[in-house]
């Protein structure tokens, strides 16, 4: 009877699992659906596996020890929740990058028990496909542990793009990491109950020390694509373990992280134009080629805060171009300040999100959800496109390399491919720019001196406090 | 080769690499339907669910000699890391979806 409840908690929860994700096609349903998924099913899961009998471990006998378990659960749950109200939303790649770590952390150390018991049992059990599985699970668990620091550490700049770095050599030296590793894994499986533990913790070491390897190139620019990528290397390392354990519903979660991490590491290559290789191999930050060089005199075209002012109250219709300079400034508030003051006149506004503004997938949604702003206004790259087609004033803030014409037509840029906001679509066109300094990636944008444009200098923030002050004085 | 396509054969064998095969198909689907507004809340919401190693270390913890250490901490440490996940992550994404909201109020 037991058993049979344990297997239904077991099933119901992985259900809720597919059933929550699926819910987050839509804001109205998110959030009940990371009740379902996150609350519901995991909780099944947790009681099922604490109440799981015997038989259904595959033990002779099981002493519980129930208080190291209450004791993980009250100290994890403590720290979890205080820090998923403390984390300011600006640090959510940073958070999102220490929970992938953690949990590759947690299947390196399952599988290491896993290997103990296997090297110190009379009769060690399972076989080839025990040890099979918890290579698995210590190679993609000890990878994501470690690249994920290493990632954290980037976000939070405390390590430099070149830290550690040999110029050059550092992709050959990863394939030769890699290649050690993988050869370590096939040894130990191999080698079956005649190996030993110290061959396992040398192969715990290589696949440590190559997750620092492998993320150490990677640009600050391109750490969406790496946290994704890290996210999808976490899922799969619980499903690794999944199969130490012959746990179904560890296989059911871990993959489907997977996915979810899969598919947006390939949407944050293609929005900025690049295979995963090409990301991983890194150096677009650094070293990247500059593109064409600012041609002759070229001039831009201030505008004066009056003016803007009066231009964006007189217009029909808005489109707020944010970058992460925005954020940086902590200048959302004001922007949706500027927004009610516009849609009380009756001018229409949107925001025009670029898939890899922010620093992780999504990330400017959330910041601009922060400061109010209703979610049917944050447009993604088609629908701001179309919009801008028709719309009077774009303003941009923060952005730079996502509003660039030259990778739609400059072909020796390296940005020329990306899919990019056409900004210079609506009538008149707002930098809000510190100064003519080029974007993070170095690159010149012809933008600021098209036809259109208007520079507005100074202080995202300071800037956009004194457009509401002209506003409201209009 | 002999030993490859035996261990496809085993009909245990054979029911884990359905489940593997169907659920990425499922999770692809499922997950592409995510808009890019919600990109981030999914991250965090599936940091929680890859908090299910948890299972994976309180079958450790239960089935460990009480005098063995090793095992003990090591399934503690597992326990509280995927604690940490699954509860952080959980809240944190309930934290954010609360923000988007369709009209000012």
């Amino acid at each position: 009877m037991l058993l049979s409840i344990v297997n239904l908690a077991f099933l119901i929860g992985a259900v809720l699992f597919v059933r929550g994700l699926s819910m987050l096609s839509s804001p109205e349903t998110a959030r009940k659906g990371n009740i379902y998924a996150g609350a519901i099913g995991m909780g099944l899961a947790i009681l099922g596996s604490i109440f799981a009998p015997a038989a259904k471990l595959g033990a002779a006998e099981v002493h519980n020890n129930y208080i190291w378990i209450l004791a993980g659960m009250l100290v994890g749950g403590s720290i979890g929740y205080y820090a998923s109200y403390k984390v300011k939303m600006t640090a959510m790649p940073q958070m999102v990058a220490i929970f992938n770590g953690l949990g590759g952390a947690t299947a390196v150390l399952l599988a290491m028990v896993e290997f103990n018991n296997f090297y110190s049992a009379d009769v060690p059990e399972g076989g080839m496909g025990a040890l099979l599985s918890s290579a698995l699970a210590l190679i993609i668990g000890g990878v994501a542990f470690t690249g994920s620091m290493i990632a954290f550490l980037k976000l939070e700049e405390v390590i430099k793009d070149n830290f550690l770095v040999i110029p050059k050599f550092h992709t050959y030296l990863n394939l030769l990491l890699l290649a050690v590793m993988l050869g370590l894994a096939v040894w130990v499986v191999a080698m079956g109950d005649k190996g030993e533990m110290w061959m396992a913790i040398v192969f715990m070491v290589v696949a440590l020390y190559y997750g620092i390897s492998f993320v150490v190139p990677i640009g600050g620019a391109d750490m969406p694509v790496v946290i994704a990528l890290l996210n999808t290397f976490s899922g799969l390392s619980a499903a690794s373990a999944g199969l130490i354990y012959d746990s179904k519903i560890m296989v059911v979660g871990g993959l489907l992280v997977g996915a979810s991490g899969m598919i947006l590491t390939l949407l944050m290559c293609r929005a900025m134009n690049r295979s995963l290789l090409n990301v991983l191999i890194g150096g677009f930050g650094g070293g990247g080629a500059a593109g064409k060089a600012g041609t002759g005199e070229q001039v831009v075209k201030e505008v004066s805060m009056n003016d803007a002012a009066i231009q964006l109250n007189y217009s029909k219709s808005v489109v707020f171009v944010p970058g992460y300079g925005l954020a940086v400034a902590q200048a959302q508030k004001v922007c949706k300040e500027i927004e009610d003051i516009l849609e009380a006149n009756g001018v229409e506004v949107r925001y025009a999100i670029h898939p890899v503004a922010g620093r992780m997938p999504g990330h400017m949604n959330v910041l601009l959800a922060e400061a109010d702003v209703p979610y049917p206004k944050l447009l993604d790259l088609d629908d701001a496109n179309s919009f801008l087609a028709n719309a009077d004033i774009a303003v941009i803030v923060g952005a730079n390399d996502v509003v660039n014409p030259a990778a739609l037509d400059d072909p020796s840029s390296p940005i020329y491919g990306m899919p990019i906001l056409r900004v210079w679509d609506a009538k008149h066109v707002i930098v809000l720019k510190r100064s003519m300094n080029p974007g993070y990636a170095g690159i010149q944008n012809p933008l600021f001196f098209h036809d259109r444009t208007r520079m507005l200098f100074g202080d995202a923030k300071d800037t956009l406090t004194k457009l509401v002050s002209e506003l409201k004085s209009l | 080769m002999q030993a490859a396509m035996d261990f496809f054969n085993t009909p245990a064998n054979y029911l884990w690499i359905y489940l593997l095969v169907f659920t990425s198909i499922l999770g692809f689907e499922v997950i592409s339907k995510v808009p890019t507004i919600l990109h981030t809340p999914l991250m965090s919401g599936s940091n929680a669910i890859s908090g299910i190693v948890i299972v994976g270390a309180i079958l450790l913890v239960r089935q460990a000699d009480p005098n063995d250490y090793f095992t003990l901490i090591m399934g503690f440490l597992g326990v509280t890391l995927g604690m940490v996940n699954a509860a952080g992550g959980f809240f944190v994404t309930d934290r954010m979806l609360q923000m988007f909201k369709k009209k000012t109020k």
